[in-house]
């Protein structure tokens, strides 16, 4: 008798779940269409905790979603994507590589810019070998770590030396900002050029000593759909997202600044 | 030992599909890298510095690696196979687990122990200034950490299938201990001792995770030709490709050097 109690309930249950989820599109009428499955989005690392928590809203308003991120150095992800990696969606941290990406017929859509970042100067906490400045970089005491010149981030971090007319030896190129962020956070360098993100990311674990504004370089993060998206509706979804007020929030509690 | 004096086997069909498939599993991987290698621009690229740097370096590094473990491990296959000292079990598991770990924890437990803030990495940079990671000598390390189990198992295995009455025979006419190891055991144990250092070379050759997340990547220094690939992938797809080519080639030289051990019956 249990039995068939528990089957009946269950039946109610699942035909009361049926019956909302068809109501729901009417209902929320987000972007008017409805979303659903797998949305796959190839992020730059700097973009991380940020997008991670987009995600989360993401997920919140298409509740028949799951965003599947895969995070790694831009430069990275654009190899991969015009290798055919299957992705929906691909947030860059420079222009460059969206244009690689795009001239390759990568790109689906314009990209757009979402956000922006400047670079920093991450120390150990206390700054004990007091960096002040990229020419305290110079300073053969002083372990260096930057990003690969193939990655944004390394490329940024170029332009701002020589901006500042500084030549170091970096003791280590790693393959995304990241890295040479964990790198300092771990204690193992004593300085590494990031985001002003990834210091804000780090929470206390490294400090963050500013670069000049007229030698730093910013940063554009653009992003767009891609050619082949399995899902192109979720893909677009998410780059409405992107631009929202809700996102924009999120970034710019992450360190980053919005267009 | 002829294929002709074994009885024929009739072959399910199924068994007869998965194995070829599983063949062309294993080789067009192969195949593919090989269709893509510049051969023809092999001269010029062998010549580029980056391509020459990173070979240089994992010669150095690999073949630095393997003197350490055949110092270190050899000594310590002889204590596993021959004496039985209290937990003898737990530090053979402990030697070998680098084979099973993934090696990027390989990596991160060195830098946890050999790196500035780590137990003993603190200590040697607060007596002496110095530290391993981003080194050479850091690549070594993390080579070393990984490959060595590799020989030390096949030593082992060697000291405990050899003949031990040679070994009794050389004591009853009066060799010291030292003679007998050095005149009786190693020469015996010559074939597994090879093998095994092949191995291990061919393992820290292709040495990538324990390496680039305990020594960085700096051409010249810490960039070895596993880190190489991966970079150059990004941004000189054909010196990526080369590289991995002759990866593939002196891992096919080396089974071919092993060939009794693993390309027998």
């Amino acid at each position: 008798m249990l039995r068939w109690r528990i089957a009946l309930l269950a039946l109610t249950v699942a035909a009361t779940a049926c019956a909302h989820s068809q109501a729901q599109p009417s209902g929320t009428g987000d972007a008017g269409s409805a979303v659903s499955g797998d949305v796959t989005v190839f992020a730059a690392a700097s973009l991380m905790e940020a997008f991670e928590q987009i995600g989360q809203v993401f997920e919140t308003r298409h509740p028949d979603t799951t965003v599947r991120f895969n995070f790694a150095g831009s430069q990275r992800l654009a190899t991969q994507i015009t290798q055919g990696a299957p992705a929906d969606v691909f947030a860059s941290a420079d222009t460059i590589l969206m244009d690689a990406v795009a001239s390759a017929g990568g790109a689906a859509s314009d990209a757009e810019i979402f956000a922006g970042n400047v670079l920093q100067i991450a120390v150990e906490p206390g700054n004990p070998r007091n960096v002040a400045g990229l020419e305290d970089l110079a300073n053969t005491d002083v372990t260096v770590v930057l990003a690969a010149e193939e990655v944004p981030a390394g490329r940024y971090a170029r332009g701002a030396l020589d901006a500042a007319g500084v030549t170091i030896a970096p003791v280590s190129l790693e393959t995304d900002v990241r890295a040479v962020l964990s790198k300092v956070s771990l204690g193992e360098a004593d300085a590494g050029i990031v985001y002003a993100s990834d210091v804000v990311a780090a929470g206390g674990a490294v400090h963050g000593v500013e670069i000049a504004s007229d030698r730093n370089t910013a940063a554009d993060y653009p992003a767009a759909l891609l050619e082949g998206a399995p899902n192109p509706e979720g893909g677009r979804a998410f780059l409405e997202l992107l631009t929202s007020p809700a996102a924009r929030r999120i970034l710019q509690d992450a360190g980053f600044s919005v267009p | 030992m002829s294929a002709s004096d074994e009885p024929r086997t009739a072959v399910p069909a199924g068994v007869g599909v998965l194995g070829a498939l599983g063949v062309v599993l294993l080789t067009l991987p192969l195949i593919g890298l090989a269709s893509r290698t510049p051969w023809a621009d092999i001269p010029r690229l062998l010549r580029e510095p980056s391509v020459l740097q990173a070979v240089r370096l994992s010669l150095v590094a690999s073949l630095s690696a393997l003197a350490l473990s055949t110092v270190l491990g050899v000594p310590l296959a002889w204590l596993l196979a021959r004496t039985d000292f209290p937990g003898r079990r737990l530090v053979r598991a402990l030697a070998v687990l680098p084979m099973v770990l993934p090696p990027v924890v390989g990596g991160v437990a060195l830098l946890l122990a050999f790196g500035r803030r780590g137990l003993f990495g603190q200590v040697l940079f607060e007596l002496t200034g110095w530290s391993l990671p981003f080194t050479t000598a850091g690549v070594v390390l993390a080579e070393t950490f990984v490959a060595m189990p590799f020989l030390l198992v096949t030593v082992e295995s060697g000291l405990r299938s050899m003949d031990r009455r040679y070994e009794e025979a050389a004591a009853t006419l009066g060799a010291s201990r030292w003679t007998i190891l050095r005149t009786v055991t190693l020469p015996l144990t010559a074939p597994s001792l090879t093998g095994g250092m092949a191995l291990c070379w061919a393992r820290a050759l292709g040495e990538f995770g324990a390496t680039i997340s305990f020594a960085g990547n700096l051409p010249g220094r810490t960039q070895t030709m596993p880190l190489a690939v991966y970079l150059e992938l990004e941004s000189n797809p054909p010196a990526a490709y080369l590289l991995s080519f002759l990866l593939l080639a002196i891992s096919v030289a080396v089974l071919i050097a092993l060939r009794d051990r693993y390309l027998g019956q």
